[in-house]
């Protein structure tokens, strides 16, 4: 049983609670730090950076990745940006300015310590990068650009094309590398973790399996540290990479570290909608396209002529009908629920009806196509390449999608789980982002996490075992926790069922999407549940997974995070249904304002929910850590 | 909207690095013109799994053209007959009914095949190993603004930058080389102002690492050609004149210690 969950913040002023802190914690002396031997699994942005950094400090580091290489994570595919709180355009931004609009986005969800600390570090982060020789945009200067990005009100982005995610984990990954070739950081690259070690609830090492060989291996360490990414593919069909996955963090779960807040999802709102049912994931379109085009309906339902065929005056701009102040700027959970609730009206377009317009035909006529291209160019190319429709000709559909996870393993200040030695960085922590992330904030947490934060705190947590050796892999933990693993893929490989993995998986993500998806409600949610138990005891009796464990086998690797995503989805389920308020990404149907807007309770849900698991089949237990809010003013959001 | 095709698929199957392989015959029918290519794939192993047949091996991740990890000889064609586009990001109405589609693994002494249509090129990796990177320990670094960088060589270093890693360019080479990569991965750094300390053994170590695994240049630009990224072979020439500065520069380093 685990006490309250107290998130070891230290007492102080927030403004130089980091600077304080990371004078007092703990340090280990530069000859000692190679005693130590640190795990890292995952190596995108959070992973590679915390990887590089600590090996660079002289910790014997042993990062994993199921890639073939880490340049490959799925960190590489965000596009839009990173935050840092420069202000080098001088309009006004400030540490203190990013700190309060992330609590505010969040919508008052999040922990003002461990936020006001990302804010500090994202500055260090613009500076590592680019002295990496990340090619940020730049102006005829030669200094660094920035743009505005999510409805905030400084222009605080730096960006790199449209491919800000790639440059970042070249960075990242090339940090690394510098690190391997100097034999600090051995690499398992197509090394899959399967499970957590622990000894008397801490972490004490992993169990991989070789994804080219299927070896199962054990392997210990004094820290384990996960950077395993967020679980946005419990819906099928998402933005994310086909293979990100929760396994790793859902594992620890198991095995006792406590999983905050699994219902905070994002749904973004500007993505190509499904084309059929094979569609196998869906692709964002950048938000920046709602600064130019205009969203809308027709008016009638099941209006089968073409969009160009509606006159004016049967359209319905009903983003600019109902919040005339933002129009089509509202933020990402408001657009995307209005176009839900079109849809669902039966107003939708394209051959399925499952999308909106977003045209922009106005913007052209204004500003003449050449200005149009000049700054979508690279996305209307995109999108025709997938639809094969000419957007500079009609309008683009869209429809939102999952895009990332708020929730994930929780964490302490010190990026610690509630079991010792148990580290959790990146999107697969719970920490910063409270019930919803602003644009250009996941990168950055990634960075800060991996570059800024763990690095000193893992100090404090190792400085008193000096005289531990690493754990031995012959223990009793270790040799049970690796029979369990061979034992999981014994049984799937011998289900001998009848229908593909991916058929259950993409079942799954239709009862998440439409019950635990952009709306929610106390009937759905408890649909949910049985629903997806009922789905799930098909899957485990009926699931064909052919082919053998001694090789490369992606229907065996598939069918193992498939099979956690039920446990979790169940989970969302329960968090939605516990959490009676709206916020940020959770829209309870019942918690609404009269206008249909997000109502949160402030005096019953102002906690993070953080779930234990108590076994299969058994109910989990719900802790809460309660937020505090001495600096920023708890407000009710209005965009009318 | 758009129709729906059926075509007959040649693919590589090999079921492990030591099989000879072999190929196979499968009919893909009534595939939507919507589908991607990998997409396509996906139908016809989710058919092949009902069968009882071991579903193809194929990797892929973003299936948005910037992680690097798919990439298929699609009728001889390295990512396919589009330019510019990756094999997942290439759609299913490039293509009409009745088509004969051969789809094959990257083929090259390097990249060895793991098992059906996946590779592994590790060497690549082992090329940044050797030198694709700017020292600098975390914390170390100035104020980002203090070095400015001309927009031309910044604009120049990113598009050398844009490389996703693919390995295209090694399978489409007739002598299986990897200047195209190396020299996009060399240039990223080499034309920036951050990059300069170590401009002369980047490009020592990268190249002759390279050479370790990789065959010679004689200048086909084929590699351009199945280039997702369209990296130009200007890199190339750099890199060469890099190299040979490189050496003589280095000498010269060498005496002075
Ligand atoms: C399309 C798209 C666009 C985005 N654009 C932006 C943007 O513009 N700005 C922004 O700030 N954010 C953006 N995001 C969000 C952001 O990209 C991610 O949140 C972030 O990159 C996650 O980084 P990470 O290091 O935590 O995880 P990841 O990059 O997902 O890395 C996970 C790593 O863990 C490894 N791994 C996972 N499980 C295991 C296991 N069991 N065993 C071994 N290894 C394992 C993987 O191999 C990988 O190396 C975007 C996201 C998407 C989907
Ligand atoms: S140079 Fe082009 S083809 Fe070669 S690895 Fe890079 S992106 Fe792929």
């Amino acid at each position: 049983m685990i006490g309250s969950l107290d998130s070891n913040t230290p007492e102080g002023d927030i403004q130089g609670l980091w600077e304080q802190h990371k004078f007092d914690m703990k340090l280990v002396n530069p000859n000692n730090k190679r005693k130590f031997t640190v795990i890292v699994v995952g190596t995108g942005l959070a992973g590679a950076s915390a990887a590089a950094s600590m090996a660079e400090l002289g910790y014997n580091v042993k990062a994993f990745t199921f890639h073939d290489s880490p340049r490959r994570a799925h960190s590489i595919a965000a596009q839009g940006g990173i935050n840092a709180a420069k202000n080098y355009q001088n309009d006004g931004d400030s540490v203190y300015r990013l700190f309060y609009d992330t609590v505010k986005g969040g919508d008052y969800r999040s922990r003002e310590s461990n936020v006001h600390r990302l804010a500090e570090v994202s500055v260090n982060i613009i500076d590592q990068a680019t002295a990496q020789g990340v090619p940020f945009a730049r102006d005829y200067g030669g200094l660094l650009d920035n743009r505005s990005f999510g409805g905030a009100q400084v222009s605080r982005t730096f960006y790199a094309r449209g491919q800000t995610g790639q440059q970042l984990l070249l960075g990242a990954y090339s940090a690394l590398m510098r690190q391997v070739d100097a034999g600090t950081v051995e690499l398992h690259t197509r090394s899959e973790m399967l499970d957590l070690v622990t000894e008397n609830d801490r972490a004490v090492g992993i169990i991989t399996r070789d994804v080219l060989t299927g070896e199962i291996t054990s392997h210990g360490a004094h820290a384990v540290v996960l950077a395993t990414g967020g679980y946005g593919n419990v819906y099928y069909l998402s933005t994310n990479a086909m293979m990100c996955n929760a396994t790793a963090a859902w594992r620890a779960h198991r095995k006792g570290a406590l999983f905050a807040n699994p219902c905070y999802t994002q749904i973004h709102p500007t993505c190509i909608p499904a084309s059929d049912e094979f569609q196998s994931k869906l692709t964002l379109m950048s938000e920046s396209l709602r600064n130019d085009g205009r969203i809308w309906v027709p008016k009638a339902f099941d209006d089968e002529r073409p969009a160009r065929d509606i006159p004016e005056g049967e359209r319905d701009y009903y983003l600019e009908r109902k919040y005339p102040a933002f129009g089509n700027l509202v933020p990402r959970d408001v657009a995307s629920r209005n176009a839900k609730t079109v849809v669902d009206e039966g107003r939708g377009v394209g051959p399925l009806k499952n999308g909106v317009y977003l045209d922009f035909s106005d913007a052209i006529a204004r500003d003449g196509e050449d200005t149009i291209r000049a700054k979508y160019g690279n996305l209307f190319q995109m999108y025709e390449r997938i639809t094969g429709e000419d957007p500079y000709k009609v309008p683009m559909r869209i429809y939102p999608a999952t895009h990332y996870t708020m929730g994930g393993l929780w964490v302490d200040y010190h990026l610690m789980s509630n079991l010792p030695g148990l580290f959790v960085i990146g999107e697969a922590n719970f920490s910063d982002h409270g019930a919803n992330r602003l644009g250009a904030s996941a990168l950055m947490q990634g960075l800060a996490d991996g570059y800024f934060v763990l690095p000193y705190t893992i100090g404090n947590f190792l400085a008193d075992k000096l005289a531990e050796p690493v754990p031995d892999t012959a223990g009793v933990a270790f040799v049970e926790a690796n029979q369990g693993v061979q034992q999981q893929i014994d049984h799937w490989l011998n289900v001998n069922g009848t229908k593909s993995v991916d058929y259950y998986h993409r079942e799954l993500g239709k009862l998440v999407w439409n019950y635990i998806g952009m709306a929610r409600n106390k009937n759905g949610l408890e649909k949910a549940i049985s629903e997806i138990t009922a789905l799930e005891e098909e899957f485990r009796a009926n699931v064909r997974v052919l082919g053998s464990a001694d090789g490369l086998n992606q229907s065996l690797e598939k069918v193992q995070r498939v099979a956690d995503f039920f446990e979790l989805g169940r989970l969302m389920a329960r968090d939605a249904l516990t959490r009676e308020e709206s916020c940020g990404g959770h829209f309870r149907e019942e918690s609404q304002t009269e206008e249909g807007e997000a109502l949160r309770d402030d005096d019953n849900y102002s906690h993070a929910a953080a779930w234990e698991w108590t076994g299969e089949g058994n109910e989990p237990i719900r802790h809460i850590e309660e937020l505090q809010f001495d600096y920023v003013a708890l407000t009710q959001r209005s965009y009318k | 909207m758009d129709q729906v095709i059926s075509l007959t698929l040649k693919v590589w199957r090999q079921n492990g690095p030591d099989d000879a392989g072999a190929f196979q015959t499968y009919q893909a029918e009534g595939i939507s013109q919507d589908a991607s290519f990998l997409e396509m794939l996906d139908i016809v192993n989710e058919r092949l799994i009902e069968e009882g047949t071991e579903p193809i091996t194929f990797e892929s991740d973003c299936r948005e053209g910037i992680c690097g990890t798919c990439g298929l000889m699609i009728n001889g064609k390295a990512h396919g007959p589009e330019l510019g586009t990756a094999t997942c990001q290439l759609h299913m109405r490039k293509f009409n009914d009745g088509d004969h589609i051969t789809i094959e693994p990257w083929r090259a002494v390097s990249f060895p095949v793991i098992k059906d249509l996946a590779v592994e090129r590790t060497p690549l990796d082992l090329i940044i190993e050797a030198g694709g990177y700017i020292s600098v320990p975390t914390g170390s670094a100035p104020d980002a603004n203090l070095t400015p960088v001309p927009k031309e060589a910044a604009d120049m270093a990113f598009d050398a930058a844009a490389c996703i890693g693919c390995g295209a360019c090694v399978a489409a080479c007739p002598n299986s080389a990897a200047q195209l990569f190396t020299s996009a991965k060399l240039n990223h750094l080499n034309l920036l102002p951050q990059g300069q300390a170590e401009r002369w053994q980047r490009a020592e170590n990268m190249v002759e690492t390279m050479e370790m695994y990789f065959g010679t240049c004689t200048n086909h630009g084929e590699c351009h050609e199945a280039c997702p990224k369209e990296i130009s072979l200007d890199f190339i020439a750099f890199m060469n004149r890099d190299y040979v500065k490189a050496k003589i520069k280095n000498r010269k380093l060498a005496g002075q210690r």
